[in-house]
């Protein structure tokens, strides 16, 4: 695949001054605002995997919350967010999510309890040709076998993770935000699960990967971006953590240090 | 196998607590002050009694006799399937509690159905609008109703309906000074429909408040926050991920209902004068009719039982998470 196009082009996700602040009460009468995050610059080009790297409480989970509008009421953000050039307001966004922007979140949690699993992948679709395709996906995935009849409860950590990725895989998203899906598997499970969106971003969509696991992030990023008090401190080719002097903040190479 | 072990243990469970109902309620009435002689014959009427008659009026109330051997030949012939004769009717306890519970069935019903399918109804649309001006409105009414005593509203409804606006029957079950045979059935449902009305704006108000708390979890969870990630609509996520999980917790509350309307349906007929069954068991209460009380007692202990038992049965049809690990 050749990447000779202008940047412009080939730009999927582009955040710009993201600032995000929550309304808290102080007292009865005045409220403050609490920034969360401030100034936040990230990019995304197609065919790239982005990994935002940070501890957790650094607002990682708000930035993927606040690219698919679904921050909660309390919370105010300013800045701009534009999607392959085009600026995303809500209603914008409204229309985009959960066909060509997709969120594949952490874990089993974020599935209905009480719907099978293949109803929940199918959106309500009931085409021939949606279920078709939906089987083609879970089968690339190992969940064949009647796993779309399963309830969340009957699957394991890893197969809600993949049950999850292929969710975005049968819409064709050209843009995927992966919300930390690692947590609670096991290294060999976790690696799997991550070689699956550098899979993705193979294919040509832009995957925006937010974990606290700088380690895995390394595997298979090209770009991380790395996140400290709410804002980018480092925005660095994954080769430059081959060596400490080719890092530029001091919390960066903190992060390096603890590594070995 | 199971399932034997698990409905004899069930079984077992009801028998203990009809049985604790029982000697609850009868305790109770024997140690009330209440003489049953000067409560139901009068004071002065009994001063103009002779020593024989007064003898044979008390053995009739069973004045004299031990409190446990009263309970236990009661408890011997209950057993039996006997269940008494009523002091106060005059006939037998089947007999009057078939009526009262026949009449009072009409109101159970109709609140029943009412309160759950409207309470279900406005709790939902309140918790998933939570904090918005129908929230409120609902929320502000179901706290009111819920605080507002049932007599009183009770009232207010006669008040209303029966003497300002003229359009309902004042009280009774039938129109008065109508033979049986005569009346029909629109005349009894007109005279059911204030009573039943009131038992249903309290129920109601209960339902909703319980749903909307359930709801506005359903909508703060993670699921709801990634159907929303993944572009469904509040109405369908509404439609197709709320109503489903708080089914549930709905059945258990519906089926708790029972046990709050038939409390209701005491304190309703009294202020409507309806005969039914929370009329008889006030009677039966005050003027010491000891079968009849202790007969109603065990009845609705047994549908409020009854009630949860279903709930739980059906828990385990319903919820994938009870029927498949069970199955396992």
């Amino acid at each position: 695949m050749s990447n000779i196009n202008n940047c412009a082009d080939n730009t999927v996700l582009d955040i710009r001054n993201l600032s995000i602040s929550f309304q808290q009460y102080a007292g009865r009468f005045s409220h403050t605002q609490l920034e969360t995050i401030h100034n936040l610059n990230v990019k995304v080009h197609a065919g790239e995997l982005v990994a935002i790297v940070g501890a957790s409480g650094s607002g990682k989970s708000l930035l993927a919350h606040s690219i698919l509008g679904i921050l909660p009421y309390n919370a105010t953000w300013s800045g701009e967010i534009r999607y392959r050039g085009e600026l995303l307001t809500q209603t914008r966004i409204e229309e985009l999510r959960g066909s060509e922007i997709a969120l594949v979140p952490q874990g089993v949690s974020h599935l209905d309890p009480l719907m099978k699993i293949g109803t929940q992948i199918l959106k309500g679709r009931k085409d021939a040709a949606t279920r078709q395709k939906m089987e083609e996906v879970l089968e690339r995935y190992g969940l064949g076998d009647g796993v779309e009849n399963l309830y969340p409860f009957e699957l394991s950590g890893g197969m809600a993770r993949r049950a999850l990725i292929s969710m975005a895989v049968l819409e064709d998203a050209k843009l995927i935000i992966a919300d930390e899906p690692t947590p609670g598997l096991d290294a060999k499970l976790a690696r799997r699960v991550l070689s699956h969106f550098r899979e993705l971003a193979d294919d040509g969509a832009g995957v925006l990967l937010i974990t606290h696991d700088l380690e895995l992030a390394l595997e298979v990023a090209e770009r991380i971006v790395v996140m400290h008090d709410g804002t980018a401190v480092e925005d660095t080719e994954a080769c430059n953590f081959a060596r400490e002097e080719t890092l530029q903040h001091p919390y960066t190479k903190a992060l390096w240090r603890a590594r070995l | 196998m199971e399932v034997a072990v698990k409905t004899a243990k069930n079984l077992v469970r009801v028998a203990l607590l009809l049985l604790c109902a029982s000697a609850i309620a009868f305790t109770l009435v024997s140690i009330s002050p209440l003489d049953p002689l000067q409560t139901n014959i009068g004071q002065a009427a009994l001063g103009s009694l002779s020593a024989e008659q007064t003898a044979q009026l008390e053995s009739y109330w069973g004045v004299g006799e031990p409190p446990i051997q009263r309970y236990l030949s009661w408890l011997g012939d209950f057993v039996r399937g006997d269940m008494g004769i009523s002091l106060l009717y005059r006939q037998s306890v089947a007999t009057v509690i078939a009526e009262k519970l026949a009449n009072s069935l009409l109101l159970l019903a109709f609140a029943w159905v009412i309160s759950g399918v409207l309470g279900f109804t406005l709790g939902i649309i309140a918790g998933a609008y939570q904090g918005r001006a129908i929230d409120r409105a609902i929320q502000s009414y179901s706290l009111i109703i819920a605080s507002t005593p049932l007599f009183w509203i009770g009232i207010m409804l006669l008040l209303i309906f029966a003497v300002w606006l003229q359009i309902a029957p004042i009280g009774l079950s039938v129109p008065i000074g109508m033979e049986a045979a005569d009346v029909t059935l629109i005349d009894r449902l007109r005279h059911a429909i204030l009573p039943a009305l009131a038992l249903s704006i309290t129920g109601i108000a209960n339902i909703t408040l319980h749903t909307r708390e359930k709801m506005i979890a359903v909508m703060g969870s993670d699921y709801v926050l990634f159907a929303r990630a993944r572009g469904e609509s509040t109405r369908r996520i509404v439609t197709r991920h709320g109503v489903r999980n708080v089914i549930l917790p709905a059945m258990t509350l519906q089926f708790a209902l029972i046990n709050e309307i038939l409390a209701g349906t005491i304190l309703v007929e009294q202020v409507f004068s309806y005969p039914g069954l929370g009329q008889a068991v006030v009677t039966a209460g005050l003027g010491g009719d000891m079968p009849l009380l202790l007969a109603i007692t065990v009845i609705s202990t047994a549908l409020v039982f009854g009630g949860n038992f279903i709930a739980n049965t059906l828990y385990g049809v319903v919820d994938p998470r009870i029927r498949k690990g069970v199955s396992k």
